[in-house]
């Protein structure tokens, strides 16, 4: 039966390429799903895709993933941008003829004060992106179409965060009357205006008509639904919404397909989210490397994700980086490191000798788990199997939000090891690794440890611009990571997008956060 | 009876305030930060400043019997607070959804009525006969059966039949009433099921009940018609246990229907209760906690005003 679906699901996607080809229409209001809403307006605060989802659209930013040929960055309201040879002179030409949705002229001040609340938000405005534009030193403005960073030292990922999702650019008139104007208010140079949001129901866009790009966007406008669970995929099935953009379990795809039958279009991706365990260094016997290290070689990753892929949105074996991505250490090598051995017999061998060699054969802990049930629960069942493998007896405890990040909260951790998540707009080390980072250098760090050769590392990566050798240190982090397992990357996310045929211009990037400002969605009607 | 009236009106204050201590103390009680959930939920890379400066801008930096005094002063204002999560004000998100809610609830509440009232009868006037039997396995699923359950079976026949899914945008009567019913007629019949259910079998059993005493023997015997004895004797005593059972229900139905909620995906006080709970959006969770509860007072309230007007025995004083 699932083979049916999947041949059908590839008939289907092999049918979506050459119809890409087609001429865009013009017109219609697609109406999406989203599972949950933004709590507020500001991008520069948010960090979920029930922000991007709905509010993307009504913003541009200074450049953005070019769809097709992901992870390539092309201008947005960026024209054509220069880099001086030593990576320390961003110099970006901007478009000309840009409006505001109320009129008013974008120059290159829009930018400045953009990026200035971005690294160093004023008192009461609160920005989630301050380390990622550190190294910024100043931003100047030399006319009204030119802006030009400058950085205290190199930076391999500056090109792409400019292409970040959440840098939407404000007005500097608008932050200078009110530096808290984008919390409740959306004004942008998007290709919609903002017409409404009923907090629990909906948000409505509609086209801006003097949109900088010339016959753009194709749609009258947009509707984000907020549902989610069953309401959603029945919904979807009878054509309700035509979309839910941020991804569906294999049982709701095989489901949709079969409710829509050639209607569907199925995408799948690599997806730029894996499930990581922190341990407690603080509480033993996890403050000890080698019960850490044994807790990672009892996993056998490769037969977990050829098992789990077909309950749950998990798939793909990989270390610190997204495999696939050109930094990712690949297969053959990632197999020579601590915990991704094909030869698990031998791996489970050598965690059972750590852990007596540690004093705790018999080892009783708990899993915390987020209360979630794709794919933190099928994932956190996965690894207590593996662990009773060697010996181990471990309690899933799956709670709250609240409750689960009150077990992991900084300062006073109260788990022994928990599930986690690591989510990116991108693949990029800069923010894939600042997971596993020290605990005084970042705060997603909630295994507690400190390492300065992680730090030193990371630091060294950050400021690396030749690729080759980026990657050769990435791949020594990497090793010292599984070394002492800290934090232990377990396996990357899949990401499966059910549509309607109907929609088309959508492109499917490794992110659901990328590749939202439905610039180029039309329906096919 | 004014008298009356004006004393369960100021009973009420004191309940209410009971209601508010214990919920302001239980979810401050129950462990995790909202502001943590809010900054930290989605796995961004938050400073401890932020955290903490976030903590002092919502107030949760003060003490315990501060956060009480100021809420409490701002309720006496009529100032219910902001939402922790969205900074608005608590009293425009919960009306948004109220009007959904409360239509809900009195169109199950009609359902309800109307299948329980003449099942019950029936069920009573044929005891033990086809009819009775029928309206007991009837009204015993209406008790098995959860309504949300009933309500994905009712989407999933609609789908599968009539690939035909009612509208998942709400739309106020007064705008488009067909809209309107279509969307809300689902999710008010799986609950109206459940709901007549109860209020069948109480119509039924205090029927029986009520059958039994000698007015009605006495209004038989004097030749009068079945169906004035029935329905101007006997129904008229038979209802008071019913109007509490069915006025409970509608109380319940105001925020308790979090689960048909999701299935319909109705934007109720049901599911904000459920979003503020998860988010610990405290002062939301307070202001829900206290509608609901003085949703019950006053319909408790009413319900006894309405037992003085079915049975002119009862007299307040």
């Amino acid at each position: 039966m699932k083979l049916r679906y999947a041949a059908l699901a590839f008939a289907l996607t092999a049918v979506a390429g050459p119809a890409l080809a087609q001429s865009p229409k013009s017109g219609g209001t697609l109406s999406f799903a989203v599972s949950a809403e933004p709590p507020n307006y500001d991008c520069h605060a948010q960090s979920s895709f029930a922000f991007i989802h709905p509010v993307r659209p009504h913003y541009s930013t200074l450049l953005k993933f070019d769809g097709p040929n992901y992870p390539q960055v092309t201008g947005d309201l960026a024209e054509s941008w220069t880099i001086s040879p030593d990576g320390l002179t961003f110099t970006f030409k901007l478009r000309k003829g840009v409006k505001f949705h109320d009129g008013s002229a974008f120059t290159s001040e829009d930018i400045r004060a953009t990026y200035d609340r971005l690294r160093n938000p004023s008192e009461g405005v609160r920005s989630l992106r301050v380390e990622s534009y550190r190294d910024i030193a100043s931003i100047e403005t030399p006319d009204a179409h030119t802006v030009v960073f400058k950085l205290s030292k190199p930076n391999a990922s500056m090109l792409a965060n400019f292409a970040s999702p959440w840098d939407c650019v404000y007005s500097a008139a608008k932050l200078k009357e009110d530096p808290k104007f984008p919390e409740r208010n959306i004004l942008g140079t998007g290709p919609f205006t903002f017409v409404e949001h009923q907090a629990g129901s909906h948000w409505v866009g509609r086209k801006f008509n003097d949109y900088f790009e010339p016959g753009k966007p194709y749609l009258d406008g947009y509707r984000s639904v907020f549902m989610r669970g069953a309401a959603m995929v029945n919904a979807l099935s009878a054509g309700q919404v035509l979309a839910e953009f941020r991804g569906h379990s294999p049982a709701d795809r095989d489901r949709l397909v079969q409710a829509l039958g050639d209607r569907a279009v199925v995408l799948e991706s690599p997806w730029v989210c894996s499930l990581v365990v922190s341990f407690n260094t603080s509480k033993k016997p996890f403050d000890d490397a080698r019960v850490r290290r044994a807790l990672s070689l009892a996993i056998d990753r490769w037969a977990g994700a050829e098992a789990l892929q077909r309950i749950a949105l998990v798939r793909h074996v990989g270390g610190v980086l997204r495999p696939g991505y050109e930094l990712a250490t690949g297969n053959d090598d990632l197999a020579k490191l601590p915990g991704f051995s094909r030869d698990i017999k031998a791996s489970r061998e050598e965690a059972r000798r750590l852990l007596k060699e540690a004093g705790v054969e018999k080892l009783n802990f708990k899993l915390t788990n987020r209360n979630v049930a794709m794919p933190y629960t099928p994932v956190g069942v996965f690894l207590i199997d593996q662990w009773r493998q060697i010996g181990l007896n471990v309690e899933h405890e799956q709670l709250e939000t609240r409750l689960y990040l009150a077990a992991q909260q900084r300062g006073n951790p109260t788990y022994d090891a928990a599930l986690d998540f690591n989510c990116d707009f991108m693949d990029e080390p800069n923010l894939q690794l600042m997971k596993y980072v020290s605990a005084d250098r970042s705060a997603l760090n909630y295994s507690g440890h400190t390492d300065r050769k992680l730090d030193n590392l990371f630091d060294q990566q950050s400021g690396e611009l030749d690729k080759a050798k980026r990657k050769a240190i990435v791949a020594e982090f990497e090793k010292h990571l599984l070394e002492e397992a800290y934090v232990i990357p377990t396996i990357w996310w899949h990401r499966i997008i059910v549509l309607h045929k109907e929609l088309k211009g959508w492109d499917m990037m490794p992110s659901h956060y990328v590749g939202q400002d439905l610039t180029n969605v039309w329906l096919d009607r | 009876m004014l008298r009356y009236i004006s004393q369960r009106l100021l009973m009420m204050i004191p309940t209410l305030l009971g209601v508010a201590i214990l919920v302001f103390l239980m979810l401050r009680m129950m462990g995790g930060d909202p502001v943590e959930v809010m900054l930290r939920g989605e796995g961004a890379n938050v400073s401890q400043e932020i955290i903490e400066a976030e903590r002092v801008r919502l107030g949760l930096d003060q003490p315990v019997p501060v956060q009480f005094a100021k809420w409490l002063g701002g309720m006496m204002t009529g100032d219910f607070g902001v939402s922790m999560w969205t900074g608005k004000p608590v009293a425009q998100e919960i009306a948004s959804r109220l009007q959904l809610s409360l239509q809900v609830a009195v169109m199950a509440t009609i359902l309800a009525v109307l299948i329980a009232i003449p099942l019950g009868t029936l069920s009573a006037l044929y005891k033990d006969s086809w009819i009775d039997h029928l309206v007991r396995v009837i009204s015993i699923a209406g008790l098995a059966v959860p309504s949300f359950w009933l309500g994905m079976i009712i989407i999933l026949t609609l789908l599968t039949l009539f690939h035909w899914h009612p509208p998942v945008m709400f739309t106020p009567f007064f705008e488009n009433p067909r809209e309107n019913l279509s969307q809300l007629i689902w999710p008010a019949l799986a609950v109206g099921y459940r709901y007549s259910a109860v209020a069948t079998r109480m119509m039924r059993s205090t029927l029986l009940e009520v059958l039994q005493e000698d007015y009605i023997r006495t209004a038989r015997a004097k030749g009068v018609f079945e169906r004035l004895v029935v329905i101007r004797h006997a129904l008229r005593n038979a209802l008071l246990p019913v109007v509490t059972v069915v006025g409970l229900e509608f109380a319940f139905l105001i925020g308790g229907l979090v689960v048909t909620e999701q299935v319909f995906n109705l934007n109720g006080i049901g599911k904000l209760f459920v979003e503020a709970v998860s988010r610990s959006d405290f002062t939301m969770v307070q202001a829900l906690v206290l509608l609901v509860a003085s949703f019950f007072i006053i319909i408790n309230f009413v319900i006894d005003l309405l037992y003085a007007w079915l049975d002119p025995r009862i007299r307040y004083r």
